[in-house]
């Protein structure tokens, strides 16, 4: 590998936003035949040193070099003239062009719609995708969104590969096939860089990883020469222990109980089909599903956000009385003294306001509490500055707008303040989707905690893994119907897997 | 070893937020530099010597104290019109429909003065125009809102349509109530008793305006930033599935903010008509309602800021008829001065936020290219 020459060289890359540094004397070498994760925290400054690769940013500092001479990659044009494309977190394509509009688009050369969807489809072939070049974007699906993206910076020549958090938004199958995919290319002697939180993909997908820390580049190794821990402990910069716990429950009882729930879509499309269970407190219960079975509808129909068809959902008191929270909305539900936090999929479009700061944000559940007209400003600050030291929220201070912080200290905030309320019914939706998994253990640890207190916690979760390791029982969800509630102990992510995609499971073959 | 390529000349980077004193001196520069640029515009399209120009324009503005009250009472009534539709477009509802809701307000609380003048002691008959044009003005501005809550209809073709109407309601009552008959025009109302006309406050009859003007920045600036009402708005605006994630009814919110946005303008347009005019006509907010716009924006929703935007736009107005008239030019010749300025005025906000970090000179050559 030492005899190669770099097809990357970053040297002392230093950004800065403000009084926030990004990057700080960044160094990072790529090599063409060789798939790299890149590995860090949330906010280690991945993407920034990836975004100054492609030409978004343009370093303060640093010089980056190419085959050994210095490259000045001051436009997305200037990275793309250096065979450098990267695919981005959220896709930039333009819904009502077909793909292979999208893929010309920006480019000087005649347009010959012909000839471009040849060459797509040569490029297909070579490495293995499949995707339509006549197919009009909104009619794909998230993957063939990622599968456009990455046929995209190769129709542009690219050699030098980018992808950040490619995974986030695909199946396992999907993830299967993309790594097929980048396999074939590195084979090819492209160079590959991947951001990912996800350990597994890591130690299954690539060639050596690189970990950055504070913005800073701490090392890096070949990863069939290292193990998770080591990488875990050199990301957070300290040994820690990467196990989750499971308390046994306490004294269960019935808390929600939901029957017969029946949601339909806005498009007239059956969301949730005739659900019914019970989720009990000091217990957590785990929601599996291929993304889209209902989920989302299932924790909003509970929410009160969400307008149902049929069915009820009871909320069961201490002293046995129970509440009828169907057809009611947020404010009702409050004013009926049942303590309901919810945690969405959707952090900064729906759990908090990313332009407002820390402590008007946690003020959003308590701003209506007493009889002035006016605001209290001092508990939320207060409330702040306690989520801000006892979750280590990485923050400027308190009056940092929230969407200046990273994904995972955006949920340490955002599930701060949902259990501060002392909620008798937590739910929560893919809670650590994005975030790295210091944040994520950490977001673990707090679910358990809240779990020990008595509090019927509903997890909806995307790894399968964690959803056994978590979760005393686990509600499986396929295509909007229960498919069966499995108990957490024992369970196998096979049985549960192949509940996700056939109702019943195993069952249903015999 | 390596090639010498050489970085952009420019490229930006992101400031840290500035301390408040170096924001104002960039605004300041602004300012300077957008005045230099007007004086040399003057001399190349006029031959006029800028200096004097800009004398003409202070002395149009606050040259007797006779129009220094001119322009403090409409820089009251904009004023005004700009704190009524800060809070609908801090909560996203794009209220361009003030002029119609001004002009509500103007012709309820001109009825109350035909219809009721001279029937009813004068004070029960101010009061009664007060609350009358405010609750015409709040309706004008409460339907476009209805309309937004229940049915989603866009609410800025909605106010503006409601402009017309108002308009055109108001120019068939002129006619209603023409005096003389065939002129065409309301005239002076109750000109003898003076029924429903405001008193004048220590013998000054635009003192009143300025004063309610004064008190609603007041009342707006603590409205939006420190009440309940206040953060409702802004959570709204900001994110409307976050509002009704957190309980807020987004619907009660919306028409309760037009409510208040309409009521507001209605009161400026009772400020005119029986404050100083004490006529009507279709003309009577002159556009204040669109101006009222740029004010509150140059300003960034906030009412304090809102005192001097309005009256940077009042003083080049009030100046640009004075060069018209002294020098025989267009009035047109003020507005284009005053366009550059908001120019340099909008454009100094990048430098605020952002710095320009120019290619060091002399930078060493290579200094890490052998790390």
């Amino acid at each position: 590998m030492k005899e190669q020459t770099a097809a990357v060289k970053m040297r002392n890359i230093t950004k800065r936003f403000g009084s926030v540094l990004a990057n700080d004397q960044c160094w990072l070498d790529i090599y063409h035949g060789e798939i790299l994760a890149l590995l860090g925290e949330n906010g280690s400054g991945k993407t920034t040193l990836m975004n100054m690769l492609s030409g978004i940013y343009y370093p303060d500092e640093g010089h980056i070099f190419m085959n050994d001479e210095e490259v000045i990659i001051k436009s997305p044009k200037d990275a793309f003239d250096h065979g450098v494309g990267m695919i981005h977190q959220h896709f930039k394509l333009v819904d009502v062009l077909t793909a292979a509009e999208n893929i010309t688009l920006g480019l000087d050369e005649k347009l010959d719609l012909k000839a471009v969807s040849a060459r797509v489809r040569e490029i297909c072939e070579r490495y293995g995708f499949e995707v339509d070049p006549e197919q009009k974007i909104y009619d794909m699906s998230v993957s063939q969104k990622q599968t456009v993206e990455i046929v995209k910076v190769l129709y542009r020549g690219a050699d030098i590969l980018i992808l950040d958090e490619p995974t986030a938004v695909l199946t396992p199958q999907e993830t299967d096939k993309l790594f097929a995919v980048l396999r074939n290319m590195r084979d090819d002697g492209k160079a590959v860089v991947i951001i990912t939180h996800k350990m597994h993909e890591v130690e299954a997908l690539s060639d050596r990883v690189a970990i950055l820390r504070h913005g800073q580049f701490v090392g890096d190794m070949l990863t069939r020469e290292t193990n998770a821990q080591e990488m875990t402990n050199m990301m957070v910069g300290r040994p820690v222990t990467l196990n989750i716990e499971r308390p046994d429950p306490v004294d269960p009882r019935p808390r929600i109980e939901v029957k017969g729930l029946t949601v339909r879509s806005m498009d007239g499309i059956l969301k949730l089909d005739d659900v019914s269970f019970t989720a009990n407190s000091g217990e957590i219960l785990g929601v599996a599903g291929i993304s889209g079975s209902g989920q989302k509808e299932l924790l909003e129909s509970i929410a009160g956000l969400q307008p149902t068809e049929g069915g009820s959902i009871c909320y069961v008191k201490d002293d046995g009385t129970r509440e009828e929270l169907l057809g009611k909305d947020p404010l009702s539900i409050a004013e009926l003294g049942v303590s309901l936090s919810f945690v969405p999929e959707d952090r900064l479009g729906m759990g908090l306001v990313g332009n407002m700061d820390l402590s008007d944000n946690m003020m959003l559940r308590s701003f209506r509490r007493g009889r002035s007209l006016f605001t209290d400003r001092k508990a939320p600050r207060k409330l702040a500055e306690t989520v801000v030291a006892e979750l280590e929220v990485n923050t400027p201070g308190v009056t940092t707008p929230v969407r200046r912080l990273s994904g995972g200290n955006v949920q340490k905030v955002l599930v701060g303040r949902e259990i501060a309320s002392a909620p008798t019914v937590l739910l929560t939706a893919y809670a650590v989707r994005g975030l790295d998994i210091n944040s994520s253990y950490t977001i673990y640890d707090l679910i358990n905690r809240q779990k020990r207190q008595g509090v019927a916690v509903i997890y909806v979760g995307e790894d399968l893994d964690v959803l056994l390791e978590l979760s005393d029982r686990i509600l499986v969800l396929c295509g909007g119907k229960v498919s069966g509630i499995v108990p957490g102990r024992g369970a196998t992510k096979r049985d549960v897997g192949m509940m996700m995609t056939r109702l019943g499971g195993n069952k249903a073959d015999a | 070893m390596h090639k010498q390529t050489r970085e952009p000349l420019v490229h930006i980077v992101k400031r840290d937020s500035l301390p408040w004193y170096r924001a104002w001196a960039i605004r300041a520069v602004a300012i300077v530099l957008a005045l230099l640029l007007c004086a040399i515009v003057t001399t190349l399209c006029t031959g006029e010597n800028p200096l004097q120009v800009y004398a003409t324009i202070l002395r149009g503005a606050v040259g007797t104290r006779r129009k220094v009250w001119i322009l403090l009472q409409d820089l009251a009534i904009l004023l005004c019109i700009s704190l009524a539709v800060t809070p609908a477009f801090k909560m996203r509802f794009w209220n361009i429909g003030a002029e119609g809701q001004t002009l509500a307000g103007a012709l309820a609380s001109a009825a109350c003065m035909l219809l009721l003048g001279d029937r009813l002691p004068n004070g029960v008959l101010l009061a009664l125009i007060c609350l009358a044009g405010i609750a015409a003005g709040a309706i004008w501005g409460v339907i476009p809102a209805v309309f937004k809550a229940r049915w989603n209809t866009n609410e800025t073709l909605f106010t503006l349509m409601m402009n017309y109407v108002a308009a055109q309601i108001v120019a068939y009552y002129v006619i209603v109530w023409e005096s003389p008959k065939g002129s065409g025009n309301v005239g002076i109302i109750n000109p003898t008793t003076e029924a429903g006309w405001f008193p004048q406050i220590g013998g000054n009859k635009y003192l009143l305006s300025v004063l309610v003007a004064a008190a609603l920045t007041i009342f707006v600036y603590f409205y939006l930033n420190y009440s309940k009402h206040g953060y409702e708005i802004a959570v709204v605006g900001e994110s409307e599935r976050t509002a009704r994630y957190v309980g807020i009814k987004v619907e009660r919110v919306v028409i309760r903010t037009m409510l208040l946005s309409g009521a507001l303008c209605g009161l400026a347009g009772v400020l005119l008509v029986a404050g100083t005019n004490h006529t009507i006509n279709s003309t009577l907010a002159g556009g204040q309602g669109f101006t009222a716009v740029m004010v509150s924006w140059l300003a960034k929703f906030n009412p304090i800021a809102m005192i001097f935007t309005s009256l940077l736009l009042v003083f080049m107005s009030r100046g640009a008829s004075e060069v018209s008239t002294v020098f025989g030019l267009n009035q047109s010749f003020s507005s284009i001065l005053t366009g550059i300025i908001i120019f340099f005025i909008i454009g100094c906000e990048f430098f605020i936020s952002y710095k320009l970090s120019f290619r060091k000179s002399g930078r060493k050559e290579g200094d890490a290219a052998n790390a």
